[in-house]
């Protein structure tokens, strides 16, 4: 006799520690290439650092609080564009996907300021509003704004009519219609889109960077070549995946926390 | 047979929509009456324009001509079930059935949410989402969401139509459990005569589109109705009458 029915087990479920292990090993397995590949190739540390060479490296920057302050330029930097960005990228989704007048007023333009390679224009950025931070800033801004746009479109476009006819019914004014409807029906789509521009966004930063600044990681790579210290570049772009990752996860794990609803088992 | 003014009076009602050739015409000069706790239901080929005329009388929907008087209710609360459950996926059971109390600002709505889930006999499933739900959960729920607010009119739109034969039956004797207690008025689309007949005091059978009133049968079966009424002559009777109409 069953007291319950149950699904049947499932390895990847049932063991997080089966799946941490292979990770470890992966990871421990990159090491070891990287390791053998830089000291049995015979190449030279400027050229390809070994693991321990960046670790070491890793503990100086650690240690005299540069590498804190230079991620910590990068990071305002990527959140307050991604912000800017974003907020207005919503609003003007919202107005687009509302308006099929506005739309076809300005999606040409938006389509066409999609073929300009921002990596291209961040020279002019940094010309015209100085190395300091409020260009990367702009970069920033610009590179989050079409994916959000997009989807916010997307999402609110995505309302299912019947239940605007609910919400029609129980006579809804415009503002209860988009608090409780409109929000949360385009809410997973739109969280998609910012997902994508939180990766972005440090990408922006970057770019900014490099072209032209005096703090930041781009910064610190930009450095760590002119030196031939190419352990402090690898450091540096650790540090980006590291920032990258954890603006990503912070999405992710708001996407988990809002959209509860849509991850329960049936 | 009544003095009560109606609550709803219908007058040339038609509806056309836009198409490539003219438009399409749905509803041609519907006209009827509806007095307050009448329940009516509407019975009519697929496409002859029923569920357009609940949802010109939801307020969703404009008429292309004539007019729907709500009398002295003028703005009437109305509570509609649609064909599909249409839940909001991101609200609980309770949340859903709240809804109606939200938007006009109910103080006790989690009180009355709560009376409702009783009701509909859905108690242990407050705070489920719509996504756990069976079929005829949902439609309860959808059915506990139209009533929580004390509406005036309850639009049906072949609540039961997704159901299986049992829990629609089922469904059936809660409904008009329901009608009982609260005496609302109900207008109620279904395919089904025998649903019409258990339930309604009134049905008003639609021509193919564009849909114009083709018979109005009063259905004076006593009340509490049973099944067993089914096997009576007089069922039998108004049976016939409602088959032969629709053809
Ligand atoms: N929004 C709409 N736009 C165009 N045609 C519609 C629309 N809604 C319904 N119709 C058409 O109007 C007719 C009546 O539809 P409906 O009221 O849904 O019929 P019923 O509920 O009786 O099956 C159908 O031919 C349908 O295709
Ligand atoms: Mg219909």
């Amino acid at each position: 006799m069953f007291a319950h029915i149950e699904p049947m087990p499932n390895l990847t479920k049932r063991a997080p520690s089966l799946r941490l292990i292979l990770g470890l090993v992966a990871a421990a397995l990159f090491l070891a290439g990287w390791q053998l590949t830089a000291r049995l190739g015979g190449l030279p540390s400027f050229i390809l650092p070994s693991p321990a060479d960046v670790w070491t490296r890793f503990l100086l920057v650690l240690a005299d609080g540069s590498l804190l302050s230079h991620t910590l330029v990068t990071l305002t930097e990527a959140l307050t564009g991604l912000l800017a960005g974003a907020v207005f990228a919503t609003l003007m989704g919202y107005l687009i996907a509302r308006s099929r007048v506005l739309e076809n007023l300005l999606s040409p333009y938006l389509v066409a300021s999609q073929a300009i390679p921002l990596v291209a224009i961040a020279p002019l950025l940094v010309i015209w509003f100085g190395p300091g931070m409020f260009s990367k800033f702009l970069i920033c801004a610009l590179i989050v704004f079409f994916p959000v746009l997009v989807n916010t479109v997307v999402g609110v476009r995505a309302v299912p009519a019947a239940l605007h006819d609910l919400m029609t019914s129980l006579r809804a004014s415009r503002a209860q219609s988009l608090l409780k409807l409109e929000v949360p029906a385009a809410l997973p789509v739109f969280l998609g889109g910012l997902r994508i521009g939180a990766t972005l966004s440090v990408i922006g930063a970057v770019v900014g960077e490099l072209v032209g600044s005096d703090r930041g990681l781009g910064f610190l790579v930009n450095v760590g070549r002119g030196q031939y210290d190419t352990a402090l570049v690898f450091v540096a772009v650790f540090a980006l995946i590291a920032l990258a990752l954890t603006l990503y996860g912070i999405v992710a794990l708001a996407e988990k926390k809002l959209l509860v609803w849509q991850n329960v088992e049936r | 047979m009544t003095t009560v003014p109606p609550i709803l009076t219908l007058r040339d009602l038609s509806a056309t929509f836009p198409d490539n050739n003219g438009g399409l015409q749905a509803l041609e000069r519907v006209s009827f009456d509806v007095h307050p706790r009448e329940f009516v239901a509407l019975i009519g080929p697929s496409g002859c324009g029923k569920s357009t005329l609940l949802r010109i009388l939801a307020g969703i929907l404009r008429p292309s001509a004539g007019d729907v008087d709500f009398g002295d209710l003028r703005q009437p609360r109305v509570g509609m079930v649609f064909q599909q459950a249409n839940l909001m996926p991101w609200r609980t059971t309770l949340e859903n059935i709240m809804l109606p109390l939200e938007l006009s600002g109910d103080a006790d709505a989690e009180t009355r949410a709560r009376a409702l889930i009783e009701l509909v006999g859905l108690t242990g499933f407050e705070h489920n989402w719509p996504r756990e739900l069976s079929g005829g959960m949902a439609q309860r729920v959808a059915i506990a969401r139209a009533l929580v607010h004390d509406p005036d009119l309850l639009l049906l739109d072949e609540p039961f139509g997704s159901l299986d034969a049992l829990t629609r039956e089922r469904m059936w004797m809660e409904l008009s459990r329901i009608w009982q207690a609260r005496q609302n008025t109900v207008i109620m689309v279904t395919h089904s005569i025998s649903e019409a007949l258990f339930l309604a005091d009134r049905v008003l059978v639609l021509t193919a589109r564009p849909g114009r009133v083709k018979l109005d049968l009063q259905v004076d079966l006593p009340r509490p109705r049973a099944d067993e009424m089914r096997f009576t002559s007089h069922f039998g009777n108004l049976a016939r009458n409602l088959k032969e109409a629709i053809e």
